[in-house]
């Protein structure tokens, strides 16, 4: 698949601080792409650069094939952390502004409103001011203003804050539908979950390093444990327990399960596969539960940061 | 459009619709005439009201001629009921006052014993006019006991009115120099006024879009610098369409109120030109005083004063404005601005004062000359200067200075703006802003 972005050894530093050193990040057109890391690891920075809000100090940014340049402007869509818009502006006035900063005509951009305003069922704030609606739906004008030129990238800082759960799915499923038609979307959250349902690939930055990144699922086998879900129907657990310690690690369970069955996570040695440890248990009783513990990406992100420092 | 015509677009229209700003509009013309006729319509009401004087004169020099009455003052003789009783009277009565002259021998010591009665103390006008007539009385006695002849001494006054002429042939007498004094105080002050109203303005318009965050969204789509011009051009948009309007609207009030209260304004207007001045250039022409005034003011240099005038008022409102963006770009909130705007305030008073100490008395002296080449104070000292004539390379040195100035100024206040609108939380310090200097991109 080609990229539609391409970092390449990108350094930023702002006086004696190094906000990015040496990042290179490739993104693939009509991906959703998860830019994760701490607060304060240089998601922002590196974000405003794309943005073309700042510089880099060094390095490259190629957009579709393309050095970025400050025509691209109209080529991207960003919705920062921290939302805002002109509190005693009206909301239609605003949106028709925001549009044609991004390059619309007028009455293009109008045109589009009227679509995302019906199809949000918000056609009735357009001569509202900001100040007059509630966080939510101000949220929903913000959305909509950022794509709503059509850029080939989308960049999405946070963008479930603020929202309610249903506006939350509301929002992830015009995002997915977005990638749907051909956007690429740079994903910025803390959000784990939301990763985990949206993400196809992910970087994860931090102290100004990225220290991983590569497809979500290829990134969950790297960080596989190969530890299993164990639950076990048996007249005898302590025995049970036992002889597993003999051949693999046997840890605590952290899970519950409906019944009184013996519960354990087991982690495969070296030398023994699922098969061994399953045929074992099946002879020691009767199997309730058998799950391999995926990382999520959750543990990833704990686990990454925790080894870079 | 543009993105730059789409912000000034923006910002104009954000700025007029504002209620106060319409109200600013519409009501301060009509204080403001309000407030002068009320003043005058006081000051007229005041001397309208007749004080009634008494004298007592027994020294026997002085006549019903020495106390004739004027508008606001009437004499009345009260010598032959005496100090006591006219003292009583006044007392009593609705008089002003009374004056009391004793009888002496001696002119010195009369001069000095004259006494004054009234309820309350008496007005220094008053004062002043009865010593007027007491020192020109009594020098004329003491003239005529030189043996010296009143006739002859009134024949010998001469008046000398000097012309002066420069180089170029602009003539010019204390009537026009009193106008260019007023026509570059005027244009001076109002440059100040339009700096300090707008310039604040487009910090204010600065820290709201950062305290409500959409600048971020504007950066990404439009470069700072097209965000901070198109702020400063679209309030002074504003500001010039709100200074039109407050022109138009004090004409049109001046003209109906001074005719529905029968106020004139012209002579509200001139009443500050000694009234001598008035009447030499007066006679001197033969025509009446708004005629001679609208000729005076037509011998100016007019289209260069003009010209001059929106070159300076630019250059300094650019100046200014792009050092009030900055400022609104480093802090996040308003009370944060104070310790930045001493240094911008202070070059901006600095100029109005030194023009209105040395403009006045001297347009070319030398401090007057210097502070209308620093290009903080220029567009303030040299609008000032400029109707009395200033040589071309002055000129030119002082514009070059201003331009270059004003250019360097935007580019150090776009760096500022643009390190400082993503900024938020500690409030900067000098040296903060100096490493945002030093930030590249």
């Amino acid at each position: 698949m080609k990229n539609l972005l391409e970092i390449n050894n990108v350094v930023k530093n702002y006086g004696d601080f190094r906000a990015l050193n040496d990042v290179s990040i490739h993104i693939p057109k009509g991906s959703v792409y998860g830019l994760l890391g701490p607060n304060g690891a240089g998601k922002t920075s590196l974000i405003r650069i794309i943005n073309q809000i700042t510089m880099a100090d060094s390095g490259s940014i190629i957009l579709d094939g393309e050095t970025l340049s400050p025509k691209h402007t109209a080529d991207i869509g960003y919705l920062p952390e921290e939302r805002g818009l002109y509190k005693s502006m009206k909301v239609g006035e605003q949106a028709l502004y925001l549009a044609q900063l991004k390059g619309l005509s007028k009455a293009e951009a109008k045109k589009r409103l009227k679509y995302w305003f019906d199809k949000f069922d918000i056609s009735a704030w357009w001569g509202k001011k900001i100040e007059e609606l509630s966080k939510g739906m101000a949220q929903k004008v913000q959305f909509i203003v950022t794509v709503l030129h059509e850029p080939k990238l989308l960049i999405f800082d946070e963008p479930f804050s603020g929202f309610d759960p249903i506006n939350a799915q509301l929002i992830a499923q015009e995002i997915l539908q977005l990638r749907d038609k051909g956007a690429t979307i740079i994903f910025s959250t803390h959000r784990m979950e939301s990763v985990e349902e949206m993400c196809d690939e992910i970087a994860l930055i931090d102290k100004s390093n990225k220290i991983l990144d590569g497809k979500l699922n290829d990134i969950k086998r790297q960080f596989r444990t190969h530890t299993f879900q164990v639950g076990l129907n048996t007249l005898n657990p302590k025995e049970v327990e036992a002889s597993l310690k003999q051949n693999f690690d046997v840890l605590p369970a952290d899970f519950k399960l409906l019944g009184n069955e013996l519960t354990l996570n087991v982690k495969l040695g070296k030398t023994n596969s699922a098969n061994e440890l399953l045929s074992f248990l099946t002879s020691r009783g009767e199997v309730q539960h058998f799950v391999e513990l995926i990382p999520n990406a959750n543990d990833i992100f704990i686990q990454a940061i925790n080894k870079n420092n | 459009m543009s993105k730059l015509k789409l912000i000034i677009h923006r910002e104009f229209i954000a700025k007029v619709r504002n209620k106060s700003f319409i109200m600013m509009t519409f009501l301060s013309p009509i204080l403001l005439v309000g407030m002068g006729a009320l003043v005058f319509f006081l000051m007229k009401k005041n001397d309208e009201k007749v004080k009634e004087i008494v004298y007592v004169d027994n020294s026997g020099l002085f006549t019903k001629d020495d106390f004739k009455d004027t508008k606001t003052i009437h004499y009345q003789d009260f010598t032959v009921l005496g100090i006591e009783e006219t003292k009583n009277k006044v007392e009593e009565g609705d008089y002003y006052g009374a004056l009391i002259i004793p009888k002496q021998d001696s002119l010195e010591v009369l001069a000095n014993a004259i006494e004054f009665y009234s309820k309350d103390s008496p007005g220094m006008s008053v004062m002043n006019s009865l010593e007027t007539k007491i020192e020109r009385k009594l020098r004329n006695k003491k003239l005529n006991s030189f043996g010296i002849d009143l006739e002859k001494i009134n024949a010998s006054k001469i008046q000398s009115d000097i012309k002066m002429i420069n180089f170029s042939g602009e003539e010019s007498s204390k009537l026009i120099n009193g106008l260019k004094i007023g026509v570059g105080l005027i244009a001076g002050y109002m440059l100040m006024m339009f700096v300090m109203i707008y310039g604040t303005s487009v910090m204010r318009s600065v820290i709201e879009e950062k305290t409500s965050r959409i600048v971020e969204i504007i950066v990404s789509s439009v470069k700072p610098f097209q965000l901070m011009l198109g702020k400063i051009i679209g309030n002074a948009s504003a500001g010039l369409l709100q200074f039109l309007i407050w022109g138009i609207l004090i004409f049109i009030i001046t003209t109906v109120a001074s005719s529905i209260f029968g106020i004139d304004m012209v002579e509200m207007q001139t009443a500050k030109l000694s009234a001598e001045q008035l009447e030499a250039a007066k006679q001197a022409a033969g025509m009446d005083k708004m005629q001679l005034i609208i000729q005076e003011i037509l011998r100016l240099p007019i289209l260069k004063m003009f010209v001059l005038f929106i070159f300076y008022f630019l250059g300094g409102y650019m100046l200014y404005s792009s050092m009030f963006a900055a400022v609104g770009a480093a802090v996040d909130n308003e009370t944060d601005t104070q310790q930045f705007m001493l240094p911008i305030m202070l070059p901006l008073i600095l100029g109005v004062y030194v023009g209105f100490a040395t403009v006045m008395n001297d347009p070319h002296g030398s401090i007057a000359v210097l502070f209308s080449h620093i290009p903080f104070t220029s567009p303030i000292v040299m609008l000032m200067r400029v109707p009395f004539g200033v040589s071309w390379y002055e000129l030119a040195i002082s514009m070059t200075l201003l331009l270059v100035t004003f250019v360097f100024m935007v580019w150090l206040a776009a760096k500022i703006y643009r390190v400082g609108i993503l900024m938020y939380g500690k409030k900067p310090t000098y040296s903060d802003l100096y490493k945002w200097l030093k930030y590249k991109g």
